[in-house]
């Protein structure tokens, strides 16, 4: 029995059950991944709703992406989970009263939208390699297009009505879905480190930041896999929307650690020691020194200098990762660091993380990762490159 | 809810009641609080239950009682029998990391102002006991100023509206119409939610069966009218159980009689164990 519990050290008093960390680091790869998803479907539906004709080499990517990541949002659930085979318990015979077992539903209804919206968007080349090409692909193709060949002027005015309308449904829904993250561990009072009005919010926010610096690098990565020039507005316009949202994210933030202070409530003794000894570092240097005030401050020169070309490209890809990892970090400090505060309001817990096993670092990585294995067969089964000829809607 | 998962084994029984009988004989101070009248005479100890009996038993109606438990700390001496009755009768892991209940001791000692605040799966109090299979508090401040100490007997609170079961993806835990809490252990995904959400620490996540787990009060025995198992063994009544709808049970007594409180109200769980004798650090 002892091999296998993996008790925390502590310090101060905690309770004794408390001594198992429960949620490990693959609960914080969950709202990682979903975070990436709403993001990346906001660049989506900046052009395909709000007309950001600059953003039109990565709208399609954008889509490939949401869809990619929100296939894998499950995976470190499943993981996670004492008895996966139960999961869909949660689905058949949902307690109305919890939100994980909503959270299901959202989730499902956000695939199925991203799936339709991917098939009208690609109808067009769906339907041309259908027609050209044979065997296996020619079938692959054929199939997919739903016993749907019209590609008439007619029809395409009638598949632009359904994206649009299907990019309006899907900015609530894939921000609501990951408001919704937030709102599953801000709805807890047993943690004052989560029991927080602003968490759906912040993770809104920081779920937006990660998903356009995730296109940002993407977008730069492909153009020099695929070898051609990067195109400078798009990338622009991508680093416009990192830098306006993130001061957002970084606003809320610090509303909330301020609440937390101010309001200065039973265990805010705890959460000071906390935040200014173990989490110092994660906390305030990874995720706001780094990765979000020092691309902020960049990003700001290079709009306030009209940086361009070669730093342009480097500037934001570097900013983007920043991002990247500094949202990563948020979701770490709040899974992993609310625990690590006890609920007594008297002890700190430190997690120790392992790197085998199926909640272990190498886990967390292959899941994170997993993604963009898919991205790439599915860009390679539905090419969104705006330059590509073949390309479906504009 | 399973039978087995739920019925002790004939063996865990016997070893249940020998500890039982060790306690008795080993506590002086019992003799004194059943004379005064706290630990109630009428006792079931004895009485095996009925072979294949149902669970809960065949003619126990949960509509006609309100169970409701209540801790008198100003009575626990920290012996944690309760503790080590309560791992045996439930099949809690033999560790010092899971437990069903619990004892605090809290301590404060001359010229500090902070308190100290242990438990029986302190290292200091495992090393004491030689074993995490067997509880006891180290004499850690024998040689220390001790300006004010007690225990505090911990468990799950049966919520009249429980976080943990507010959380459940599955509806696995839930309340029953007599009020205690319980979980599915057939139904329960694993997700640990309820063990988050639960502001008092009570459940823990058992890896062996993949479910979360925490105190039932005894569910397989109060049905069949025992008394819980930690309430059971303890030496000097600081455990009080009974049926709120019965008027002259321990527990309405013990409400009626004394000041109580409960844990943390302001989490708007409404707890069930009621308390006496407790500071202002408790919660």
């Amino acid at each position: 029995m002892e091999s296998i519990i993996h008790f925390s050290p502590y310090t101060g008093w905690v309770y004794p059950n408390e001594t198992v960390f429960e949620w490990s680091v693959l609960i914080a790869v969950y709202p990682y991944l979903t975070g990436l998803v709403a993001g990346a479907f906001t660049v989506s539906s900046l052009y395909q709703v709000f007309g950001f004709k600059r953003l039109k080499p990565v709208a399609h990517m954008a889509l490939l992406t949401s869809l990619s990541f929100m296939i894998f949002v499950p995976t470190p659930l499943l993981l996670h989970l004492g008895h996966p085979e139960r999961a869909f318990n949660s689905t058949i015979t949902p307690h109305l009263t919890s939100a994980m077992a909503m959270f299901g539903f959202f989730a499902s209804f956000y695939v199925a939208l991203l799936i339709l919206e991917g098939w009208f968007a690609y109808r067009p080349f769906i339907v041309d390699q259908a027609q050209k090409r044979i065997g296996l692909p020619g079938k692959f193709y054929g199939l997919l297009t739903l016993g749907s060949h019209d590609v008439s002027e007619h029809a395409m005015h009638y598949d632009r009505k359904w994206i649009f309308a299907l990019a309006v449904i899907g900015i609530p829904a894939a921000h609501g879905l990951h408001g919704y993250v937030g709102f599953m561990y801000g709805s807890l009072k047993a943690r004052e480190w989560w029991s927080s009005d602003l968490m759906p919010v912040i993770f809104l926010f920081s779920a937006i930041i990660s998903g356009v610096s995730l296109l940002a690098v993407l977008y730069v990565v492909s153009c020099k896999l695929r070898k051609i020039p990067v195109d400078l507005a798009c990338l622009k316009g991508l680093a416009y929307t990192i830098w306006a949202f993130i001061m957002v994210a970084l606003v809320l933030e610090g509303l909330e650690f301020a609440n937390i202070v101010y309001k200065g409530r039973e265990g805010v003794d705890m959460i000071m020691q906390y935040v200014t000894g173990p989490l110092l570092i994660p906390y305030f240097i990874l995720q706001f020194a780094v990765g979000a005030i020092t691309p902020l401050l960049w990003l700001s020169y290079m709009i306030w200098r009209g940086t361009t070309g070669r730093a342009l490209v480097v500037g934001v890809t570097v900013c983007a990762c920043l991002v990247l990892f500094s949202v990563f970090m948020m979701r770490w400090n709040v899974v992993i660091g609310g625990q690590e505060i006890s609920k007594t309001g008297k002890g700190l817990l430190s997690y120790h993380m392992t790197f085998w096993g199926k909640e272990g670092a190498l886990m967390a990585i292959l899941l994170t990762m997993a993604p963009l294995g898919l991205l790439y067969v599915l860009t390679r089964l539905f090419p969104p490159w705006a330059d590509d000829a073949s390309h479906g809607h504009s | 809810m399973k039978k087995e998962d739920t019925k002790p084994t004939l063996e865990a029984r016997r070893g249940f009641l020998a500890k039982l009988a060790g306690a008795a004989t080993c506590a002086g101070a019992a003799v004194g609080a059943a004379g005064l009248g706290v630990v109630p005479a009428v006792s079931a100890k004895n009485e095996a239950p009925p072979e294949g009996a149902s669970f809960p038993a065949k003619d126990y109606d949960w509509t006609k009682h309100q169970w409701g438990f209540g801790v008198d700390a100003t009575k626990c001496i920290g012996c944690l029998r309760c503790v080590e009755a309560c791992k045996t009768e439930n099949d809690v892991p033999r560790n010092a990391h899971q437990f069903r209940t619990w004892v605090e001791r809290y301590v404060h000692l001359e010229g500090e102002h902070e308190v100290r605040v242990d438990s029986q799966q302190d290292p200091v109090n495992i090393n004491a006991s030689g074993s995490e299979k067997e509880f006891r508090f180290a004499n850690r401040y024998k040689d220390a100023k001790v300006d004010k100490a007690f225990f505090v007997p911990k468990l799950c609170n049966h919520c009249t509206h429980p976080a943990c079961v507010q959380v459940c993806p599955t509806g696995a835990t839930y309340r029953t119409e007599d009020g205690v809490v319980l979980i599915d252990h057939d139904y329960c995904i694993g997700c640990r939610y309820c063990v988050q959400a639960c502001p008092y620490g009570a459940r823990y996540f058992d890896e062996v069966r993949g479910v979360s787990d925490k105190c039932t009060w005894c569910y397989h025995r109060i049905t069949k009218g025992l008394r819980p198992a930690c309430v059971e063994v303890c030496p000097v009544g600081a455990r009080i159980f009974g049926d709120q709808k019965d008027k002259q049970s321990p527990i309405s007594l013990f409400i009626r009689n004394n000041r109580v409180q409960v844990l943390r109200p302001e989490s708007g769980n409404a707890p069930n164990v009621f308390y006496v004798g407790i500071d202002k650090e408790v919660n």
